[in-house]
């Protein structure tokens, strides 16, 4: 089973995050579960999100304490939450950030305000950080992220944020080339 | 994997299988964890998708006492409403029971006031479970939407007509997207047929529902509730046979799970029973001989079916997300109950945790058993204490 945590701050996506990733998983033929864990309902508060994607029912619900990845929506948490708590040894960060953190060690970084900005016109940054983790992480194929994020969505934000997934992958595969 | 088999919100999985049950009435008063079953439902009436009324209410009690009008008049009734939403409709609950209208009900569990809190325990549905009302208890998401058809069943039976509460863990499982079959229409015809009561409110026949009833005859519409009840456990295995028969989904009233050789039964309700199950998995692994009763129907609650599944194991453990304050828990009270006098019944121990959302880890699981196997801990207690705080 891989356990996958999502920082992000209310208003931010990250629980329509982890539920898209469900729903690729579940497409790539997986079995998979996602659910949110919200601290205070509002705007700007740090919310954590969860997906676990398994070859077997999972019938575990607890919130998960070692995941093996760890994706930050926003790079200003790091400062308030320890996003690296728990991360099992070999574990995979992917943050949103301007800074190259590749020094720091299993740290992969992208600009995805940027590319949500300059797609889909706001910097609401989930469905960004879903193209780039497919792109940092080899678990949940492109096609499927891609085919959920175009079901969440209709028309014009349709295009858009297929469109920033598919940037945000490309750009990940590039750097980790 | 079967080609029906979606991945969905756990409220939209619901909402999809009321459809399914063709409820003629639906009324609701939106709260949370509840609000995205009663929205996702009022949105497939707006479009045409369920051939239902969808009544707003201006309140809880509102909601219940329409469909306690509604059924009454022989329409097949659904609501959804979750702990203070229960609270305010308690005296209508027992009017519901009282005049044996078989109204099916989703109850989110949700912790109850004060302090304020909107997370997932059992305390609301527990809390009324003398109300005379069925209650049923989902495990995951698949379950929870099975037991609907199998409640409507049950309820609309000419031997039992009881008011039934589906209930399934706030947050845990309604807002969880997990991989569900929604039970299909056509099948879901053959299982269920149309609710066709013999006393209806009908102006051409008029009758009274729920009228005053004196000393000399209170007590016999409660006896005959009472009775109802019982007879209702073996309806519910008969309807859940047949639901396997025609879906291929099994169910009980009770199930177990690595029970055989057991000398530790964990017994508990609803989502725990998932992380539970991980729990045991590992626990065998390391020798442990633990396995799981796990209770679908706490109303009726199945007591010979449950004294001999765990007859003859030396130790229970009871995890719940209730407490009956100053006095134990309700399961716990309630085995306590059905196993007295009998012999060789397993020592009960009974643990509260999960209250007001606090998250239950496989740890907490095994950890409580390793105390229990060692004597560390007293037959009742909370789990997880935060003892710095108090």
């Amino acid at each position: 089973m891989k356990e996958i945590r999502f920082h992000g701050r209310g208003g931010q996506g990250a629980v329509t995050a982890a539920e898209l990733l469900a729903v690729a998983a579940f497409y790539d033929g997986y079995f998979s579960q996602a659910f949110p864990a919200f601290g205070v309902e509002r705007r700007g508060a740090p919310v954590l999100a969860f997906t676990r994607i398994s070859d077997k029912k999972i019938r575990l619900r607890s919130h998960i304490y070692n995941p093996d990845y760890v994706i930050v929506q926003d790079s200003s948490l790091i400062s308030s939450v320890n996003i690296a708590e728990g991360l099992k040894y070999g574990g995979v960060i992917v943050i949103n950030s301007t800074k190259d953190l590749r020094e720091l060690g299993n740290v992969r970084t992208i600009d995805a305000t940027k590319i949500s900005l300059d797609t889909i016109g706001r910097p609401i940054t989930n469905t960004t950080m879903l193209g780039a983790f497919a792109g940092a992480v080899d678990l949940i194929s492109i096609n499927s992220i891609k085919r959920a994020v175009g079901e969440r969505f209709v028309g014009e934000l349709r295009e858009k944020n297929i469109q920033a997934v598919e940037i945000a992958y490309n750009q990940m595969k590039e750097l980790n080339r | 994997m079967n080609d029906n088999i979606k991945i969905l919100e756990g409220s939209m999985a619901i909402a999809s299988t009321v459809k399914t049950c063709k409820p003629n009435i639906v009324s609701a008063y939106p709260i949370t964890p509840q609000t995205h079953i009663v929205e996702n439902i009022a949105k497939m009436v707006a479009d045409g998708e369920i051939k239902a009324d969808y009544i707003r209410a201006d309140s809880e009690f509102s909601a219940l006492s329409t469909l306690i009008g509604a059924s009454a008049t022989g329409a097949r009734t659904y609501s959804s409403t979750t702990s203070q939403g229960l609270a305010l409709m308690f005296e209508a609950l027992f009017n519901a029971s009282g005049m044996r209208l078989p109204i099916v009900m989703t109850v989110v569990n949700r912790a109850l006031s004060a302090p304020l809190n909107i997370w997932n325990d059992q305390q609301d549905s527990i809390s009324v479970r003398d109300a005379g009302w069925i209650q049923l208890y989902a495990e995951d998401n698949q379950e929870a939407c099975d037991l609907l058809p199998i409640a409507y069943k049950v309820a609309e039976d000419k031997e039992i007509l009881l008011p039934t509460m589906c209930c399934m863990d706030g947050f845990i499982l309604t807002h969880t997207f997990e991989p569900v079959i929604i039970p299909e229409e056509s099948l879901v015809d053959e299982f269920l047929p149309p609710f066709r009561p013999d006393f209806i409110l009908d102006p051409a026949n008029p009758l009274t529902f729920g009228a005053y009833a004196g000393p000399e005859i209170y007590t016999e519409f409660r006896y005959q509730q009472h009775n109802a009840m019982i007879k209702a456990e073996e309806k519910i295995e008969k309807a859940m046979n047949e639901f396997g028969e025609v879906f291929g989904r099994e169910y009980g009233l009770i199930d177990e799970y690595r029970l055989d050789d057991a000398d530790i039964v964990i017994i508990s309700m609803g989502s725990l029973l998932g992380t539970i199950k991980d729990a045991v998995d590992e626990m065998r692994e390391d020798g442990i001989k633990v396995g799981i009763l796990k209770i679908t129907s706490y109303r009726p609650f199945p007591k010979e079916k449950i004294y001999n599944k765990i007859k003859g194991i030396e130790k229970g453990i009871v995890f719940e997300k209730d407490v009956s304050i100053g006095t134990g828990a309700g399961l716990l009270n309630d085995l306590k109950a059905a196993l007295y006098g009998k012999k060789q019944t397993p020592f009960l121990y009974g643990f509260v945790l999960g209250l007001g959302g606090r998250d239950v880890g496989m740890n907490d699981i095994k950890d409580a058993v390793k105390k229990v196997k060692t004597l560390e801990l007293e037959d009742f207690g909370f789990i997880n204490l935060r003892k710095e705080v108090l």
